[in-house]
Parts: C-alpha cells; structure tokens; sequence
C-alpha cells in the first residue's frame, strides 16, 4: 500500500519519542531529522521536504509542545495534521457541469486510458451516462484498447481513427447531445511534458472542450520529478485536479505530496488495482492518518457497509451476544467478506495491518473452508456440537479435505464464537490484536 | 496558500534542471568546502539518486578529493562523473544464438514499446527475431505488439487476450526453434511487483522455458521508467527474486527525469542497466553508456 514505508518509519521516530518522558528541543530536531530522510525515501520533492520540515519545526516550537505532557501524541498529531492540510485538507469534488466534461491528460504510462473506464463506470454506477472519448491517436492500439475497457464497464466509447483530437471531440459531442451522454470522458495520448508539439495539441484541445474538469493522471511511483511535469502541465494547460494511479504497489507516493504541493491542485480520485472497479475517491486525512499507521479504518468501514446489509449485521450482532452464533451465520460472513475485496485488501487498511497484509492471506484456504462447510448438513451447521467422528469423516469426504482440517474449524470456530462473546458482551475485556480467524 | 507559492516560487528557480543546478554549485563555489557538498547532495537526491546512494557517493567523492588534494571545484565534476560512471560499469552485453530475453516491469514502463525496439536492433544487427505476445492481461497489448511487429518486419505469436502466458510462450518457443531464430523476446503483462500471485505466474513462464528451451540463453530485462522514484530499488528486488534479473532497460529518458534511481539499483542489486529509452521512435533505443549516463546526470 502507498505510503506504507512512511508509516513505518514515523512509528519508528515516534516510537522513540513516546517513550520518553519530555521532550528536548534537540529531540524534535532529531525527529524532524528522521521526518526528513523518511520523506525524501519516500520521494518527496526535495525543495517541498524541506519547507514541509522547516513550517513543522517552527509549529512544533510555537505551540509549547515541550511543556506538553505528552509531547510525543503531540508530535504525531502535529505531523498528521500538517500531511492532511497539506494533501488537501477536506475532500476535493468533481465539478459538475451540464454535461460534464472530464479531460484527462499525463505523461506516458501513467495509466490514462485504464482509468478512464474507470471512471466511467465510477459514474455509471451513481445513475449517470457517460461517454468515452478516444483522441489518443498516436499510441498502437490506444483505441482499441478504450474500446475493450469501455464495454467491459458497458459505456459507450467513441472514436474517429487517426482523426484531429479536437475534431474528434466535435463530433463527439454530437454524438453525446443525440444519445443524452451527461458526462464526457476524453482520453488523450501520454505526452511528455517538455513536447512542446504535443503540449501545444494539448492546448488546443481545452480550449475547444472548455472542459469542466482537467486531470492530471499521475504515477504514484513517480520520483523527484513529477514536480516538473506537474509544474508544467499546471502552468500551460492548466489542471483542476489529480488522479493518483497505482497506489496499490508499495511504493510511499511521496509525489502525491510534492504535485499537491507544488501546484496546490487537489487529488480527487486514486486507483487502487487492476481491475476497474478499483478506484476510490481520495481522502487526505485518511491517506495522512494511514501515512502514519493509524490504518485507513474509514475507508475499511464505508466499504463493509456497502457490502453489509445493516439488518443482517443487527442480527448477527445479537447473535454473538447471545452466543448463538452458527456455521450458517459464518458461512454468510465468508460470502460478504468477499464482496468486500480481498483479505490483503481490508487487511491493509486496518491499524497495524501493514505488516499482515503482506502475508498474503490464502484466499484458496478460505474456499476450503468454505468447501467444509457446504459439505454440512444443515442441521449440522447449526449446531456444530453433534458432528461426531462419523461425521467428521463424511464432511472431509465431502469436500475433498482432510478430516483434520474439519477437526481445526471446527475447534478454530469455537474459539471464534467466544472470543467474538468477548468482544460483545458486557465486562468482556478489549482485547488487543486480532483473533485467529479460522481459514 | 503560501505554502505553494513559496514553493512555485522555489521550484521555479531550480527547476531547469540537475545540470544547472550542479554548474551553479561548481561556479559559485571556489572552494570545495562543507557547503559545497551539502550542495552536491541536494542536487544528487534531485536526480533520484536516493538518500543512502548519494551519500555513498559523496563520501567517495569526499574522500578522493582530500586524496588528491582537489581545491579547485571545477575539477569535482570531472570526478565526480568518473565515481558515477563506475558505480554503474558492467561487461558488455553480448547475444549468442538462441537467447530468450524476458521482459518484465510494473505497469505502464513502456514494456511494449522498449519491445518492438529492441526488435528493431537486433533485426538491424542481421539476427532473426521473434516476439511472444505474453501479455494477456492488458486489452489490446498483443494489438500494440502486432503493430510493432509489422513496423519491424517481426513475426509477433499471439493468443487471444486473456490466454494463458505461459502457453504463449510455449508456443513461441517452438516456433522460434522451427525458425532457426537468433533471440526469442517476450512480453509480459505489467505487474506490481507486490502482487504474488502475479509474480508466481513470471516464475511458471521461467519454468516453461527451463523445460522446452533448455539451451537458449538467457537474459531477463526489468523496465524502468526514468520518471521513477525511490520504489524501482523495491521493484528491481523483488523481481530479481522471483526472476533472477540480468539486465535494466531504461525508459523515457527523453523527459526531465534523469532516472538516477538506477544508480540505486545498481548499488543494491548489481544489476546493471543494458539499454536506454530516448524517445518514441523505432530507433529510439540505446545500449547503456556508463559515463554517457553520468555525465547526463551532471551536465
């Protein structure tokens, strides 16, 4: 996950510090130290690293933090708030227009087309009717390849070969008045920002579509020099926004820091895998709180409740307290975990889950699993208590297992059930860390 | 908004580039002092050297000029082109007949493209070539292969999107023997590297070959775009794990970004870099120049 290695880090600077008693003027400076190499690592622009540490320092001094009790909280504080603020502070919208039309622009490689489809179906899924326009014309097979995107989302893709982009875009707005297309999507070719050529095409191609919305599409592995494309794409084009691809390798994305900084133009969305419904609205608070392992639990929570439905969850909950929880109940619970995205997924976004998602939860063993226990009877499932040898050994015939491996859920889900009980009931202690879940 | 426009303002002033900014140093100071290496080193973490490499470098650089008793500054670029330049030294490359070249990268490095150049090269070189269109993945990537294909006059295998890459390769194997073809280049699906799964299936292509190609040579090319970051060190190590890298195609060189971050790779992994992307055209690919490389890092 993007600025993974950040949190790390700063948990390791902070670590030091919250475990000392009060802080010394040095001990910041030898924070801010640490701060500084830790977003540098993480590409930061050099030029924005030091201002960021330089306006920090002088927050960190001005608000007394060295009579605080806990300087160390404060710290963290201080830094999370300045990363928020500086990621954008709240969330940035897209404007809409009547139609809407969305101008997507970057360097070569950047992920443009993928990201486009993309965001068509992000819209057509909220009820809208977008269009797809091709005006890459120099890339081989750049067209064909919005085509086969596009229909995957189902939207309408339009193009004219080898055309003008802004003749393309003419005609393409035709053909959107004809079909009532209500947001318009136009792909353009990768450019280097230094092509005066192509930038020049870029230019023409604005202020024909006046679009309501230009977007810069920008790597997140992109290193000290995405400032000077960011710079000059903002500068002669003229960007409303950025869309931050790739976040899902693990690079920190320290160029989110330096466009947002150098151009003060917002990130408005992110892409956060291969396939195309992987795009997700940009946060800057909790991209600050995940930079610094407080976990993305927001995110985690939108996303269990989209895939959640709220009565089901009111059920189970009561189940758990009243310790009635069944294999049926469980086996519903795989099911919605898997519409949530996968393990690694939800697993990266929880605090201090960096580290486990990187252990690659077996997502066959969670089959199995579910393997054993559609291989129960129904009664069975609902009460576990009566699978007996016999039993046990027609399960594993069933589903093509081991009968140890029913002995284990079947034991791991009892240690679920009353860890869960733990959880819910009342006096039940908090505990720390994550139960063993059974797959 | 102070904050961005201090740093507009800022980045407007160094913005031109590594070079000007290392020229200004070496003018400006006469003397090679403390402040003169602070310099050296802002501006070397502004090619993508990475912190820990460039303060490698600058020790070396520090170190030889107390040796040799460099006052003068202007000698300090001279040297400190040589100390790059032999960071990044390697043997040369050579391609004996049959060679299988894999090519791997994150998504969007320009694979592809780097692809039909070096089918360019080669084909120049008098060596028969073939490419396996092992990109399954991304839409239209065996299209754009094809498209490559014919400007290079080279036969491109190919399945339909979504095949299995390893069947590809399989295939493209076989018709590479039947050819009696020098070099067998293959095109693989952009992958982060993070992704497991995805990297097991560059193993099971590494396995097909063992099987089927058990003579051909071989060479395994990472993409890397110059434009990135600090995360190529990530990139270059995990491939090189699951499989075993020879070799570092540098793309996109034609921009502002120097791609100094090889020089990172290098340091890390020893791998060394064997070519060069220089702009969009089918000759638009060059073998690797150690001290061409580094002194367009400093000049």
């Amino acid at each position: 996950m993007a600025f993974e290695g950040i949190a790390e880090k700063l948990q390791n600077v902070f670590k030091k510090l919250t475990s000392r008693g009060k802080l010394t003027e040095a001990d910041i400076k030898a924070a801010m130290r640490e701060v500084k190499l830790v977003l540098l690592e993480a590409d930061v622009n050099f030029i924005v690293v030091k201002k960021f540490i330089k306006d920090l320092s002088e927050k960190a001094v001005g608000e007394h933090i060295l009579e605080s009790l806990t300087p160390g909280q404060q710290v963290v504080k201080l830094v999370r708030d300045e990363l928020t603020e500086l990621l954008g502070g709240t969330q940035a919208e897209v404007k809409s227009g009547n139609p809407t039309v969305i101008l997507m622009m970057g360097l070569q490689g950047a992920g443009k087309t993928t990201f486009c489809a993309k965001l068509a179906g992000y819209y057509k899924k909220q009820g809208r009717k977008p269009l797809l326009v091709a005006c890459d014309i120099y890339r081989p097979a750049a067209i064909k390849q919005l085509h086969v995107v596009g229909e995957q989302v189902g939207v309408d893709v339009f193009d004219e070969g080898q055309e003008n982009p802004s003749k393309i875009y003419k005609n393409a707005m035709q053909f959107a008045t004809r079909n009532a297309c209500d947001i318009i999507i136009v792909d353009t070719a990768g450019r280097l920002h230094i092509d005066d050529e192509m930038m020049g095409e870029l230019k023409e191609l604005k202020q024909t579509a006046n679009p309501t919305e230009t977007l810069l599409v920008l790597d997140a592995m992109t290193g000290q020099d995405a400032v000077n494309a960011a710079t000059t794409f903002n500068d002669n084009i003229g960007i409303d926004g950025v869309i931050l691809t790739k976040i899902d390798g693990d690079t920190r994305g320290g160029a989110a820091m330096s466009v947002r900084a150098v151009t003060g133009k917002p990130i408005k969305f992110v892409g956060t895998g291969e396939k195309l419904d992987n795009i997700e609205p940009f946060y800057p608070d909790r991209m600050a709180s995940r930079i610094l392992g407080m976990g993305d639990v927001l995110t985690l929570i939108e996303k269990a409740e989209t895939a959640f439905e709220e009565k089901k969850q009111i059920e189970l909950q009561q189940k758990i307290s009243k310790d009635q929880l069944t294999l049926e109940d469980f086996l519903e619970q795989l099911e919605q975990l898997k519409d949530m995205g996968s393990m690694s997924d939800i697993l990266s976004m929880m605090p201090g889950g960096n580290k486990l998602a990187n252990m690659q939860v077996d997502e066959k063993q969670m089959e199995r699993t579910k393997a054993i226990v559609l291989s129960m009877t129904l009664e069975e499932r609902r009460d576990p208590h009566i699978i007996n040898g016999p039993r046990r050994k027609r399960i594993a015939a069933g589903s093509g297992t081991q009968i140890q491996d029913v002995n284990r859920l079947l034991n791991q889900f009892d240690q679920m059930r009353k860890m869960l009980k733990q959880f819910t009931g009342k006096g039940g202690k908090k505990r720390r860390g994550m139960f063993k879940m059974p797959f | 908004m102070g904050f961005f426009d201090k740093i507009k303002e800022r980045m407007n002033k160094t913005r031109d580039n590594i070079s000007a900014r290392l020229n200004n140093v070496i003018k400006n100071f006469r003397k090679v002092d403390e402040e003169f290496f602070e310099e050296l080193e802002e501006a070397l973490i502004l090619s993508d050297l990475g912190v820990a490499t460039t303060d490698k470098v600058v020790e070396t650089l520090r170190d030889t000029v107390k040796e040799r008793k460099i006052a003068d500054t202007a000698e300090i670029k001279e040297l400190l082109i040589e100390i790059l330049a032999d960071y990044m030294q390697a043997s040369p490359l050579e391609i004996k007949k049959p060679t299988v070249m894999l090519v791997v990268g994150v998504n969007g490095v320009g694979k592809t493209t780097a692809i039909g150049k070096l089918s360019a090269y080669y084909g120049q070189q008098g060596k028969k070539v073939i490419i396996a269109a092992a990109d399954t993945f991304r839409a239209a990537a065996a299209e754009q292969l094809s498209v490559w294909g014919q400007r290079t006059d080279t036969r491109v295998i190919k399945y339909a999107e979504g095949a299995d890459p390893a069947a590809v390769v399989f295939d493209a194997i076989d018709a590479a023997k039947h050819a009696d073809a020098d070099l067998l280049i293959i095109d693989t699906a952009g992958r982060l590297h993070n992704k497991k799964n995805l990297m097991s299936e560059l193993e099971k292509i590494n396995r097909v070959i063992d099987k089927s190609y058990a003579d051909a040579n071989r060479e395994t090319f990472l993409v890397i775009d110059a434009t990135t970051g600090q995360n190529a060190i990530s990139q270059a190590e995990v491939f090189n794990e699951s499989v075993k890298l020879t070799g570092i195609i540098l793309t996109k060189l034609d921009g502002t970004a120097k791609g100094g971050v090889v020089c990172a790779v290098k340091d890390m992994t020893s791998v060394p870099v064997r070519f060069i992307g220089v702009g969009e055209g089918v000759d638009d690919l060059q073998p690797f120049d150690a001290k061409e490389f580094a002194r367009a890092i400093i000049e």
